[in-house]
């Protein structure tokens, strides 16, 4: 291997041969190795039987106007709230270019009255308060997260605290005019 | 490591046995005649009492995973059922639960000797760099274990970790996914915490062994922070340091009985006696004491301060800038070694440095104070000027006073102050004696 750099030598192509040798059998135990690292990490992802959630269905119906519910939906919240007028003009009313996640109100919901949204904090994964009636709502009457302080408005947006981003809205159609289905 | 000449053992099967494997004269030579300073103060107590509480929570830990079932539906119950019908469960637990606190008052003092001695610098930056892997080994174990009892700190300390790593830019979000084995904190993430916080703990024991090696070459530090000149500054580890950390052990066993038999769950939160539910986040989510100082840093970054608007707004959003600040952190203080300008090792030389040292270790409560607080002011303000002390402390004072700063003058070896000290000194007297007979 010493003299593998002095060019012009007799065995010079010996050694770039046993060179070639030893990366080739480098680069096949890598390979080999990486083969099995990937199994080992893939096993820690979600498994096929977590996958195989239903998506849920929701009955609108018993939800009053003013009122909220939280159902779960692939092992987390998901809030729905029947807004009140006030509440949806409130949410239309916002300049949006002041948010810090630029969002109007019609981006986030299909028909007005319903916002329907993941309830999990952007922030780092609480659950916010403001579904019950006496919960504290934070500072623009839509939910108030009391981990770390974040305030979301009636349309569920980031409006001030920590979190970066609006509380997610999940993929969902309205199945009849009453009723949701959500994933 | 030691050249101490090995001894000549009688017992003819100790002999057998150390020609073929020298265990005995590797502990002769490690703990017998290993030359320790013999200027050392009660702070070197806590590298073994953190060894000792190492070993009980191994121990423990083992017996209770003996009764503990890790599946979401049965945890907390099994938990109930080791406190109530399991042959001194009750004692299992709590010395586990409180030796974990236990853990951290100990290895916290003892990171404190390490700066406020100098411990960390030359030659020892090695040996302080493992020092810290164990602290954040011991971070991830003790988070992992407060998972398992699956209560609703349990569930919900264990959200809020996991989705600290959603805010890495692109791939976060699937971090976050395949660290949970879900879409929530579920039973997939239960299992591989109980998995992990039982690997973990051998895991620390590895690095302490490493630790251990690096001290015995490098040897102790001391308070005058001076290289040992020859075998007249020196005593023999056993009996000397063998009888000052048991005394040490001593008093410290007490402390742990104490919260142990009168206030086990003192140090803890009562929500977690609360079965975990993903639908109800508790009203103030607090990580366990030892978790605070470093979270006030985390929830320091909020988009309206000035400090994030100003320098890091442009760059990051206020979640990603507070958990880099948390992890980075820990990252400056394994740092240390190199932020330290000054050659003099022990603050008692460094009439400025003491009181950097100190003034860090006060703001490093007051961060734990205010991380225990609601998210409202006055406390933000307090964690977000703090965080900017920490930092401050570490990565432009520390620096700047071992340039500026004119240390005392050392003394010329271990011995002389001790002799000279003789009656000067209020508790040094008695402690000189002791150390010269």
């Amino acid at each position: 291997m010493a003299d593998a750099t002095q060019p012009g030598d007799g065995d010079e192509p010996k050694t770039e041969r046993r060179d070639f040798l030893n990366y080739l059998a480098v680069a096949t135990g890598a390979v080999g190795a990486g083969a099995f690292l990937w199994p080992v990490i893939h096993s820690m992802n979600p498994s096929r039987d977590v996958l195989a959630l239903a998506s849920t269905e929701v009955d609108l119906t018993p939800i009053e106007v003013g009122q909220a519910v939280t159902i779960t939906w692939r092992g987390k919240p998901v809030f729905i709230r029947h807004r009140t007028e006030a509440e949806i003009a409130d949410a239309q009313s916002v300049d949006v270019a002041d948010l810090p996640d630029p969002q109007t109100d019609d981006e986030r919901v299909q028909q007005a009255p319903w916002l329907v949204m993941v309830g999990i904090c952007t922030h780092l994964g609480c659950v916010p308060l403001g579904q019950k009636p006496n919960d504290p709502k934070g500072e623009y009457g839509g939910w108030f997260c009391p981990c770390h302080g974040s305030h979301y408005d009636t349309s569920g947006r980031i409006r001030k605290g920590p979190a970066p981003l609006n509380l997610p809205v999940p993929g969902y159609e309205f199945t009849s005019d009453t009723s949701i289905l959500i994933g | 490591m030691s050249s101490h000449s090995a001894p000549t053992f009688k017992n003819p099967m100790v002999r057998w046995i150390d020609s073929r494997l020298p265990v005995f004269s590797y502990m002769h030579a490690e703990y017998g005649t290993f030359p320790m300073p013999k200027n050392l103060n009660y702070f070197w107590n806590f590298g073994a009492l953190a060894m000792v509480v190492l070993v009980v929570m191994i121990l423990t830990g083992i017996m209770l995973a003996m009764q503990y079932t890790a599946h979401i539906d049965y945890a907390f119950d099994s938990v109930e059922r080791i406190m109530r019908d399991v042959n001194y469960g009750w004692l299992l637990r709590y010395v586990h639960m409180n030796g974990a606190s236990m853990f951290f008052i100990v290895v916290y003092i003892h990171m404190f000797r390490g700066m406020y001695y100098g411990s960390y610098k030359q030659p020892r930056e090695l040996l302080w760099l493992l020092g810290v892997v164990i602290l954040v080994l011991m971070m991830g174990t003790a988070f992992m274990g407060y998972v398992l009892p699956w209560g609703q700190m349990s569930f919900w300390g264990a959200t809020v970790i996991t989705n600290l790593f959603s805010a890495i830019p692109i791939v976060g979000d699937s971090i976050v996914v395949w660290l949970w084995g879900g879409f929530s904190v579920d039973n997939p993430t239960l299992n591989r915490f109980f998995a992990l916080h039982y690997l973990l703990p051998f895991v620390i024991l590895g690095v302490v062994i490493l630790h251990v090696i690096a001290l015995h070459v490098t040897k102790s530090n001391n308070p005058d922070g001076i290289d040992v000149r020859g075998p007249q500054d020196t005593v023999p580890f056993h009996p000397y340091f063998t009888a000052k950390d048991s005394v040490g052990l001593g008093v410290f066993l007490m402390v742990f009985a104490f919260f142990v038999f009168f206030a086990p769950n003192y140090m803890g939160h009562p929500d977690n006696y609360i079965p975990a539910d993903p639908l109800v986040t508790p009203a103030h989510i607090v990580p366990e004491w030892y978790f605070l100082g470093f979270y006030a840093i985390l929830r320091s970054f909020t988009d309206d301060w000035w400090f994030f608007a100003w320098f890091m707004s442009w760059i990051m959003d206020a979640k990603l800038a507070g958990v880099l600040a948390m992890f980075g952190a820990i990252v400056v203080l394994a740092l240390l070694p190199w932020l330290d300008t000054s050659k003099v090792r022990s603050c008692r030389y460094r009439p400025i440095q003491k009181w950097v040292i100190i003034l860090f270790a006060v703001n490093f409560v007051v961060l734990s104070w205010v991380g225990g607080q609601a998210a409202e002011e006055p406390y933000v303000s307090i964690a977000q000027w703090s965080t900017l002390l920490y930092f401050f402390l570490l990565l432009v004072v520390v620096p700047v006073v071992g340039w500026i700063e004119r240390p005392r003058p050392l003394p010329s070896s271990i011995s002389e102050p001790v002799l000279k000290a003789g009656g000067g000194g209020m508790a040094g007297a008695t402690a000189a004696k002791m150390e010269k007979s």
